[in-house]
C-alpha cells in the first residue's frame, strides 16, 4: 500500500544587479536573504547534524570533504515563520518550501517564495547605491550554458528498491515536459544550433540517467539520500530535472502527477518494463525540442511512441489504480488525486488538439505565444536579443517588470491560489505537517533558538544547556498535535519541559 | 491499439471553432478586439523590457549552485 505523501520544492533564483556599483552575485544573494530576515531570525543557525548531500540512495557515500560542503552552505541562512528555509546556495538565493501534504499547498508556498523574493528586492534596494537595480529570475539557465535548479521533494516508502523507483520515473520525467516545461529560446547544448524554441529549460543539461551529481553530468534521476525523516521508514525522493514553473496549473500538475505515480510505484502496480525507454537522455532532448508533440521516441521493447502516448498510458494506469481504492488510506479524505487526474486529462486532450489553447495554464505555451506575437508585430528573427530578453524577463519575480506577472495582471493566466492566500503563506506555516511546529516556534521563541533544520530545533533555554527537539516524523507537530501545547506555554522552557515530560 | 486508448480517441474534442464561421461580423469584431488587446500588451511589454537588450543579455551570467 502507498504511504501518505509530503511535497516540497527548492528553488534557486538567478540574480543580477544593473546600474552603478560592482555588486557580485554572491553578495547580492546574501543581501537579498539578509535584508529579508529580522535580526531575531538571522541569528538562528541551520543545524547540519542530519545533513549529508553525499549519501547515495544506491547505498554508498561519495568521497568528498563533508565539512567543506557544510561551510559552503552556511553563508546566510534563515528559517522563516512559515516553516520555509531561505538561504544562499553558492551564488543563488534559494527558497525551500515548508513540508506540505498536497500539491495545491505546495504550489501556494512555492508562490509565497516568489513573493518573498520580490519583497527582498525592495529591501535590498534601500541599501544599494541609488540607481542600482536587483533582478531576480525564477528560471533555470542564463542562456550561456550555466544552469541552476528547481528541485522537487517527495516522501517515499523506504521499502521501495531505488532501482525500481528510478526505472519507473525515467520515462515519466522524460515525457512530462509536454505540460511542465517552462519553455526556452534556443539551445545551450554544444553543437546544437537548429533549435529556435524548446519546451524545457533543463533538457540541454541532462547528461545521465541516474546519479548523485547535481552540477556536473546532471542525471535525470538524482540519487541523493537525505530523508530528513526516520531513515528506516522514509526516503525523500529528490528530483532535479524539472523546470521552475510560474504557471500555477503547470506547477500543480508537475507535483501532483509525480505524487500519484509514486503511489503506484510504492504499490508495485506499475509495469516498469512496458515504459522503459531505449535512451532516456536522448529522448529527453527529443521531446523538449519537438513543438509539434508528434515525434516518436523508442522504447526498449522496440515500440515507438510519442510523449503524449506515454503520458496517456500513465494517466490511464493512475485512473485505474485510484478506482481500486488502495490509495484511499494514504490520501485520507483529500480530493487532490481526483483534481490532478481531471486537470491532467484536460491538458493532455488539449495538447493533442491544439497546444495554443493552453496559454492560460502552461508556461511553455504562454511564453511561446508571447514570443510569437512579439516577433510577428516587431518583425524579428529568432536570434534577436529582444526575444532572449523576453524569455528571461518572463521569469522576473518583480510584479511590475516580470512578463509572466504582466500576463497575470492582464487576466491571461489561470490562478489556483489567491493573492491573499499567498500573503498569508509568506508568514504562516502549513498546519498539517511538522512545518507548523517549526514555523510557530520561530514566530514565538526565536530568541531562544540557536539552530533549526528540517528535522530538529535546538533551544538555548538558560544560556548554558542546549536542548535538541527532534522532529523525525513529518506528520507530527501539526496544529492538531501541538497548538494547545504552544498556547499553554508562552515561555520556551515550559514548552520543552512539556514536550519531554 | 488498446481499448482504453480507442475510447480516449473518441473523447478527444475537435479544435474549438467560432459559431457561425470566421467571417461573421461578430467574429471579425472579436478578432479585431483580440488584436487590439495584444497590441496594447506588447506596447506595455516594450515599456518594461530592460533597455539595451543585447548588453543586458550579454551581462547575465550565473555560476554555481545546486
Amino acid at each position: 500500500m502507498p504511504i501518505k505523501k509530503i511535497f516540497g520544492t527548492e528553488t534557486e533564483y538567478g540574480v543580477t544587479v544593473s546600474g552603478p556599483g560592482d555588486v557580485s552575485p554572491v553578495l547580492v544573494a546574501s543581501m537579498l536573504v539578509g535584508q529579508y530576515g529580522q535580526a531575531e531570525l538571522r541569528r538562528v543557525k541551520w543545524d547540519f547534524q542530519e545533513e549529508n548531500p553525499l549519501r547515495d540512495a544506491r547505498g554508498f557515500e561519495a568521497a568528498r570533504n563533508r565539512e567543506a560542503a557544510e561551510e559552503e552552505g552556511a553563508l546566510v541562512n534563515l528559517v522563516l515563520t512559515n516553516g520555509a528555509r531561505y538561504y544562499v546556495d553558492h551564488a543563488h538565493p534559494e527558497f525551500s518550501t515548508p513540508e506540505t501534504t498536497n500539491p495545491r499547498d505546495c504550489v501556494l508556498w512555492d508562490k509565497a517564495g516568489e513573493a518573498i523574493l520580490a519583497s527582498s528586492i525592495q529591501r535590498t534596494h534601500e541599501v544599494l547605491p541609488p540607481g542600482a537595480r536587483v533582478h531576480v529570475y525564477k528560471n533555470n539557465s542564463d542562456g550561456k550554458g550555466n544552469s541552476y535548479g528547481t528541485h522537487e521533494n517527495y516522501l517515499v516508502d523506504r521499502g521501495v528498491p531505488f532501482a525500481r523507483l528510478a526505472a519507473s520515473l525515467l520515462p515519466f520525467f522524460v515525457t512530462r515536459q509536454v505540460f511542465c516545461g517552462a519553455g526556452k529560446v534556443g539551445s545551450e547544448e554544444a553543437g546544437v544550433d537548429d533549435v529556435t524554441f524548446q519546451l524545457s529549460q533543463r533538457a540541454d543539461f541532462m547528461e545521465a540517467e541516474v546519479g548523485l551529481e547535481t552540477t556536473l553530468k546532471r542525471p535525470i534521476v538524482n540519487t541523493r539520500d537525505e530523508p530528513h525523516a526516520d531513515p528506516e521508514r522514509f526516503r525523500r525522493l529528490h528530483v532535479i530535472c524539472g523546470d521552475a514553473n510560474l504557471c500555477e496549473v503547470a506547477s500543480f500538475l508537475k507535483i501532483g502527477t509525480a505524487g500519484l505515480l509514486l503511489m503506484l510505484i510504492e504499490d508495485e502496480v506499475l509495469d516498469v518494463d512496458s515504459f522503459t525507454l531505449a535512451s532516456a537522455v536522448e529522448s529527453y532532448k527529443v521531446v523538449s525540442r519537438d513543438l509539434s508533440l508528434a515525434q516518436t521516441i523508442e522504447l526498449a521493447n522496440g515500440r515507438h511512441v510519442t510523449a503524449l502516448d506515454l503520458q496517456w498510458e500513465f494517466l490511464d494506469t493512475v485512473k485505474g489504480y485510484l478506482k481500486t481504492g488502495r490509495a484511499s488510506e494514504a490520501v485520507e479524505d483529500s480530493e487532490w488525486p481526483e483534481e490532478v487526474v481531471s486537470r491532467w486529462e484536460y491538458v493532455l486532450t488539449a495538447l493533442e488538439a491544439d497546444a495554443s489553447t493552453l496559454a492560460r495554464e502552461l508556461d511553455w505555451v504562454a511564453k511561446r505565444d508571447l514570443l510569437e506575437a512579439y516577433r510577428d508585430a516587431r518583425g524579428l528573427e529568432w536570434d534577436d536579443s529582444r526575444l532572449q530578453l523576453i524569455d528571461l524577463q518572463y521569469h522576473d519575480v518583480d510584479p511590475e517588470r516580470g512578463l509572466y506577472n504582466k500576463l497575470v495582471a492582464d487576466g491571461r493566466i489561470e490562478r489556483l491560489v489567491s493573492p491573499e492566500e499567498v500573503e498569508r503563506a509568506m508568514i504562516s506555516p502549513p498546519t498539517d505537517t511538522r512545518a507548523y511546529f517549526r514555523g510557530m516556534c520561530l514566530a514565538r521563541y526565536a530568541s531562544s533558538l540557536v539552530a533549526a533544520s528540517w528535522d530538529a530545533l535546538i533551544f538555548d533555554l538558560d544560556g548554558q544547556t542546549l536542548k535538541r527537539v527532534p522532529m523525525l516524523e513529518p506528520f507530527r507537530g501539526t496544529a492538531a498535535h501541538v497548538k494547545d501545547l504552544l498556547d499553554a506555554h508562552p515561555d520556551p522552557l515550559g514548552l520543552v519541559n512539556a514536550l519531554q515530560g | 491499439m488498446s481499448q482504453e486508448r480507442q475510447q480516449k480517441q473518441k473523447k478527444k474534442a475537435p479544435p474549438p471553432t467560432e459559431e457561425g464561421g470566421a467571417t461573421s461580423p461578430e467574429a471579425q469584431k472579436k478578432g479585431r478586439r483580440l488584436k487590439e488587446d495584444m497590441d496594447r500588451l506588447l506596447d506595455e511589454i516594450d515599456s518594461v523590457l530592460e533597455e539595451n537588450a543585447e548588453e543586458f543579455i550579454k551581462n547575465y551570467v550565473q555560476k554555481g549552485g545546486e
